[in-house]
């Protein structure tokens, strides 16, 4: 795990108050810079997966079934004579879009919950509950009955996976707001006339950034996994898609004779989510101090 | 004390209230017709009425709504779609196998994790305290089904040790139950290890930095007892609090270590129900995992007034 690294800071959450000094970032956050470089290392697989070495992740070659890795298949190939390699390098995209997509979507939402929430008293009481509710629920169940009742698509995956990631992004924003509405500053910003909505972008709303950057790691990470489960589970994404969780569930039955199949988009998947794990770690300690310090 | 744990018990009441709320609204919220939805892409216009009315989707939504809540209170969670049997049946039918892993997944996960986040804060800052933090990123960053199947690629089909797949009850072959539960005992601990690992290191260190215990070393106490007795103890509250939230991620994940590993437990129910889209099951065992849940924190809540009487409220 990341150190517990105790440095001056400021008391608000989040405050960015270590300013990089030039040079030796890569020493002074390798963690930060080895999560990140997996990660983009992933990026340009999902984006870059064409001129990758790749043929079409989707053809068949019903002479080659079940092939050992060579020079023709870098990863051999699985039960259709489809390319393993080309599939885990486009299987990226899936995780890629997933993971963007819930992290953007959840802290979004998230952030104008959280927001209105810590502010007008009464919608508190009651969107804090529908939030425990949710909460209780556990996530991967709530994504399955979602995708399951909608059918299955990237769009419903992405939403389904959403969902249960709302409740978490709105209980840090509303702790945040809680303890900057008490600061000084916005006490002598209420004093001066200023408009809630621009106390809301002027000073709430900074302070909730780094946290949430953070946070947007974490969300990121769990989406790509929870993708993965649904559609390992047969509830995700649909099979003319290559995503790591569906190659994984088409190649369980061939385990015995060709692990391969399921263990090279394992060990993408695995890779990839603990980089940004890894990244999400780093970046807390730099952005987030007393959350550090907690954990 | 007995005010704090009767307010605690009525506090859960709403929030179960809303679980089912959210429950019920997943079905009619859903795009398209519910009932088509569930009866597949080649059902006829009676199979598809056939299941609106087993539903009640004719019913107002205020009248599905109560009598949906009335018969959860009689503890009803709906019948099958295609088995015809009651959920609660089903799941009388296959909770052994679930509960045994996640018994024996709580206890070793716990008589593992402890003395590790215990000794690596004691060592802070060591080569020691340092692979326990890097083993726990990683056993939190690796899905629990990759873990599985690797596992079984070590232990099953190289070593040999341990069967593939399938489950024994304890109560019949109690070796063979033990030769098939290691392995996704194993699987599925990795996460909480880590979990509980992680929190348990930070809590002790935290303690250490304490008045009381820099008094119970200057009056001469053993190393051991001032662990043991002094910084675990203190530390219990958050470590107890991170066991019972970790149950969320324990639940996901015996849903999918009984698929990895072909347990017919409650996981795999859920799975075949989705495949089969029977959405009664779905829906009942959500309701019953989302109420174990809250039923679970809320007596980890209470046992905190136990194992800290610092805490009155």
């Amino acid at each position: 795990m990341t150190e517990v690294i105790e440095r001056p800071t400021a008391t608000d959450i989040g405050t960015v108050t270590v300013k990089g000094r030039r040079g030796g970032f890569v020493w002074r956050y390798p963690l930060v810079f080895l999560g990140a470089t997996i990660v983009g290392l992933m990026a340009i697989a999902a984006f870059g997966a064409p001129w990758l070495g790749t043929v079409d992740p989707l053809a068949l070659d019903p002479l080659r079934r079940l092939r050992p890795p060579d020079a023709v298949n870098w990863l051999g190939t699985d039960q259709f004579g489809r390319d393993i390699w080309s599939r885990v390098v486009y299987g990226a995209r899936v995780s890629l879009i997933v993971g963007i997509a819930a992290a953007v979507l959840s802290i979004g939402i998230g952030l104008a919950i959280g927001l209105i929430a810590g502010y007008v008293r009464l919608l508190d009481s009651v969107a804090m509950r529908i939030m425990d509710g949710i909460m209780a629920i556990p996530g991967i169940l709530l994504a399955i009955a979602l995708v399951s009742l909608s059918g299955a698509s990237t769009l419903t995956v992405v939403v389904a996976i959403t969902i249960p990631e709302i409740p978490r992004v709105v209980r840090l924003v509303r702790a945040i707001v809680l303890s900057v509405r008490e600061e000084p500053y916005v006490e002598a910003a209420i004093a001066a006339g200023t408009r809630l909505p621009l106390i809301l972008l002027r000073h709430v709303l900074p302070n909730c950034i780094p946290p949430l950057i953070v946070q947007a790691t974490y969300v990121c990470a769990s989406a790509m996994l929870t993708e993965a489960i649904l559609s390992f589970l047969g509830a995700g994404t649909p099979p003319e898609i290559p995503s790591w969780g569906n190659m994984m569930a088409e190649g369980r039955a061939f385990f015995p004779i060709a692990p391969r199949i399921v263990l090279f988009p394992g060990i993408a998947l695995a890779l990839t989510i603990l980089a940004i794990n890894v990244l999400g770690d780093g970046l807390r300690d730099r952005l987030d101090p007393r959350l550090a310090k907690r954990m | 004390m007995w005010a704090f744990i009767g307010q605690r018990v009525l506090a859960t009441i709403p929030v179960m209230g809303i679980v089912a709320f959210v429950v019920f609204l997943l079905l009619r919220l859903s795009p398209g017709d519910p009932a088509a939805v569930i009866a597949g892409d080649y059902a006829t216009a009676e199979q598809i009425e056939r299941i609106r009315t087993q539903l009640g989707l004719n019913e107002p939504i205020h009248v599905q709504f109560f009598s949906w809540m009335g018969r959860i209170f009689r503890g009803d969670l709906g019948v099958s779609i295609f088995s015809n049997l009651p959920v609660t049946t089903l799941i009388a039918q296959r909770i052994e196998p679930t509960l045994m892993l996640a018994l024996v997944t709580i206890v070793f996960s716990v008589v593992v994790a402890v003395p590790l986040g215990v000794i690596a804060a004691w060592k802070a800052g060591t080569w020691i305290d340092r692979g326990v933090m890097v083993f726990a990123v990683v056993g939190f960053s690796v899905p629990v089904f990759v873990l599985g199947y690797f596992l079984i690629y070590g232990f099953s089909l190289g070593l040999r040790w341990f069967p593939v797949q399938g489950y024994r009850s304890p109560f019949v072959d109690f070796g063979a139950f033990v030769q098939h539960i290691t392995l996704p005992m194993l699987t599925l601990s990795a996460i909480y290890i880590a979990l509980i690992a992680r929190i348990t290191r930070a809590s002790v260190i935290e303690v250490l930095g304490e008045d009381y215990i820099r008094t119970a070393r200057a009056k001469g106490q053993v190393e051991r007892k001032v662990l043991l007795v002094h910084a675990l103890r203190n530390a219990a509250v958050p470590i107890v609090t991170v066991i019972g939230l970790g149950i969320a991620l324990l639940i996901g994940g015996v849903v999918v270590t009984e698929s990895v590993y072909n347990i017919p437990g409650l996981g795999r129910l859920v799975v075949d129900a989705i495949l089969k889209r029977d959405y009664p099951i779905i829906q009942g065992l959500i309701l019953f995992f989302s109420f174990l849940y809250i039923m679970l924190n809320l007596i980890i809540d209470i046992t905190y007034t136990l194992i800290d009487p610092r805490i009155r409220y």
